[in-house]
């Protein structure tokens, strides 16, 4: 195991035994650098946690994982091969699933329809109801979300559940590797909790790595194995989550802010 | 109890509206003066009047649903006997294959309305407002503003689209079967939802956005064509006056009725079918029992205002429902 990896350093120990590696990434938009010579990887099974301000790049490094938007420069190897993500279908199809902040749920159809959206189970020309129901039904049971029902319109869900049938939904088409964009956002303690422990599953399982993207680290704190924390575009920490604290980070964080400020104020003098 | 009897009613949207059909059709029966049961009557009341706003509001239910308006399939209408006509008498087409044509032309309008709004991004009202205008300066540049006699060879087909009594709400009937099993049951349906309730969602669930719209749009305006070749033979002439915005009017009117949202996402074929028949009814039978046509317009508008009302209210219902 490769504990630390400080950043803009050398390779991992183990590259074979990283599932998604990325190297030197940066992405500027016009003359904006979001992203500066990001090195980042994720193992097999792990969880990560990747946290960050608004605004410090995390969006952008999601976007560029999940074949949204290619990065200016840098390389991503996906199980020791190098690939271009030429869309978010074709990231997809190499094993990559992203669960965005919107969720991607169409809140007039029922949740197995949600379930199964653009990857309907049909007999041509119809849809099979029935089947889609029941392999939904199981697939939720297995990952143990609770809904009130598969035929339940999505808008009739809370915010937990609908995350738990999103979450669920990807991992539906059995990806490698998950990345969850603030999967707690907007959500009490007992709505996170749902989400929480349907991670720690997945995570038990360990057929999935996932990358978990948040602002606020009290929560996955809990989940992650290790934290990676970036902040104006650069990642600033890699360390496994027994190595650190919700101390450090936060010193970190304060410690950014309280540069930004001296900044502020130098230039107004 | 009201507020659970408004609750289902609020669900189960359809109903309302099949329970306002079936009391105004009681209400004109009971009216023993009236010719209203007459067969006549009930032929004007489903094949002429009813039919065209129930084929036309499944192409527009569907494109509200995504998300969209055609305001031009009026003119489609006007325009696709014309094109009939002008193929078979000018250009010496056989009559099947103008026909044909002239329901290629009203998916070829879709088309144009789907190029202006999906692919240059002219949001659909502005599109089919600006390509219902040209469709009417053609019709009326290329009529003269002189209606025409329908074409001989195609006279035959008449009976099939409108001659015989019961063709056209036959049609009605089993387009909008067909269009509630493709809303509720198949991909195309699914998606077309989807779209409209949750564009980006759709879109990053690899639903191709564009397609569905393009599609629906072109699915309008063919139906739009029919229409106009149905009415055609009603009327017994190819008229320039044909084309209007009034089946839009109507249609749009029976899908909001019918529970349709503007913004997208919901909506029924069953709830805008009867919409249809509501709006049949009411301008069928108001001139039977001696009500001017006059007053229909203001009926027609308290309807829809009372229905959006209803709409909004009931939503509002449901959401409390469910806390």
């Amino acid at each position: 195991m490769t504990a630390t990896t400080p950043p803009g350093q050398a390779e991992p120990a183990n590259p074979e035994g990283d599932v998604l590696r990325c190297e030197h990434i940066s992405k500027n938009f016009g003359v904006v650098a979001a992203l500066i010579d990001v090195n980042l990887r994720l193992g097999r099974g792990e969880v990560l946690g990747l946290i960050g301000d608004n605004g410090a790049g995390k969006s952008t490094l999601l976007k560029i994982l999940c074949g949204f938007q290619p990065p200016t420069s840098g390389r991503i190897f996906l199980e020791g091969q190098q690939v271009t993500f030429k869309s978010v279908d074709h990231a997809r199809s190499l094993g990559i699933d992203a669960v965005y902040q919107d969720l991607a749920l169409v809140g007039q159809l029922t949740v197995f329809q949600n379930m199964f959206l653009n990857r309907e189970v049909i007999r041509w020309p119809l849809v099979r109801n029935h089947v889609m129901r029941r392999e939904a039904r199981e697939h939720l049971d297995e990952m143990g979300v609770q809904i009130p029902s598969v035929n339940a319109p999505v808008v009739t869900l809370s915010g937990g559940q609908r995350q738990a049938v999103a979450v669920a939904r990807s991992v539906f088409s059995n990806p490698k590797i998950l990345l969850l964009d603030e999967p707690l956002a907007a959500m009490g303690v007992k709505e996170g909790a749902i989400i929480l422990d349907l991670i720690l599953r997945l995570k038990h399982e360990g057929n999935v790595s996932i990358i978990i993207i948040a602002h606020n680290y009290a929560h996955v704190l809990e989940v992650c194995d290790r934290i990676n924390m970036i902040q104006g575009g650069r990642i600033t920490l890699d360390k496994l989550t027994a190595e650190t604290s919700a101390d450090e980070l936060t010193d970190l964080a304060v410690a950014e802010y309280r540069k930004a400020l001296e900044e502020r104020q130098r230039q107004e003098r | 109890m009201l507020m659970r009897v408004l609750r289902v009613l609020g669900r189960q949207r359809e109903a309302t509206v099949f329970i306002i059909a079936v009391a105004l059709f009681v209400y004109f029966l009971i009216d023993k003066g009236s010719n209203f049961t007459s067969k006549s009557n009930q032929v004007t009341l489903w094949s002429d009047f009813t039919t065209p706003i129930i084929i036309i509001a499944l192409g527009e239910v569907f494109l509200l649903i995504c998300g969209e308006i055609d305001l031009s399939v009026g003119f489609v209408v006007g325009f696709a006997p014309f094109l009939m006509h002008y193929l078979i008498d000018f250009y010496g087409f056989p009559g099947l294959l103008a026909l044909f044509f002239a329901l290629l032309f009203g998916v070829l309008v879709g088309w144009i309305n789907g190029f202006f709004t999906v692919t240059i991004g002219v949001p659909s009202f502005i599109t089919t407002l600006g390509t219902g205008f040209v469709l009417l300066g053609l019709i009326d540049t290329t009529s003269h503003d002189e209606p025409a006699a329908i074409p001989a060879q195609v006279m035959g087909i008449g009976k099939w689209l409108q001659y015989y009594a019961w063709a056209p709400i036959v049609w009605a009937v089993a387009l909008a079967a067909v269009f509630h099993i493709v809303l509720t049951r198949t991909r195309w349906g699914l998606h077309t939802v989807s779209v409209g309730g949750n564009l980006l969602g759709a879109r990053e669930a690899g639903i191709h956005v564009g397609r569905i719209k393009y599609g629906n749009f072109m699915l309008c305006g063919l139906l739009g064509a029919l229409v106009g070749l149905q009415v055609m033979y009603y009327t017994d002439n190819i008229a320039p006056t044909t084309g209007s915005y009034t089946y839009m009017f109507y249609a749009v009117t029976a899908a909001v009725i019918g529970g349709t949202a503007m913004l997208g996402g919901v909506g029924t074929i069953v709830g805008a079918f009867f919409g249809a028949v509501v709006l049949g009814i009411l301008q069928d039978g108001f001139p039977l029992i001696g009500v001017s046509a006059d007053p229909l317009y203001i009926i027609f508008g308290g309807a829809i205002l009372i229905s959006m009302v209803a709409n909004v209210q009931l939503a509002r219902l449901r959401e409390r429902g469910q806390r």
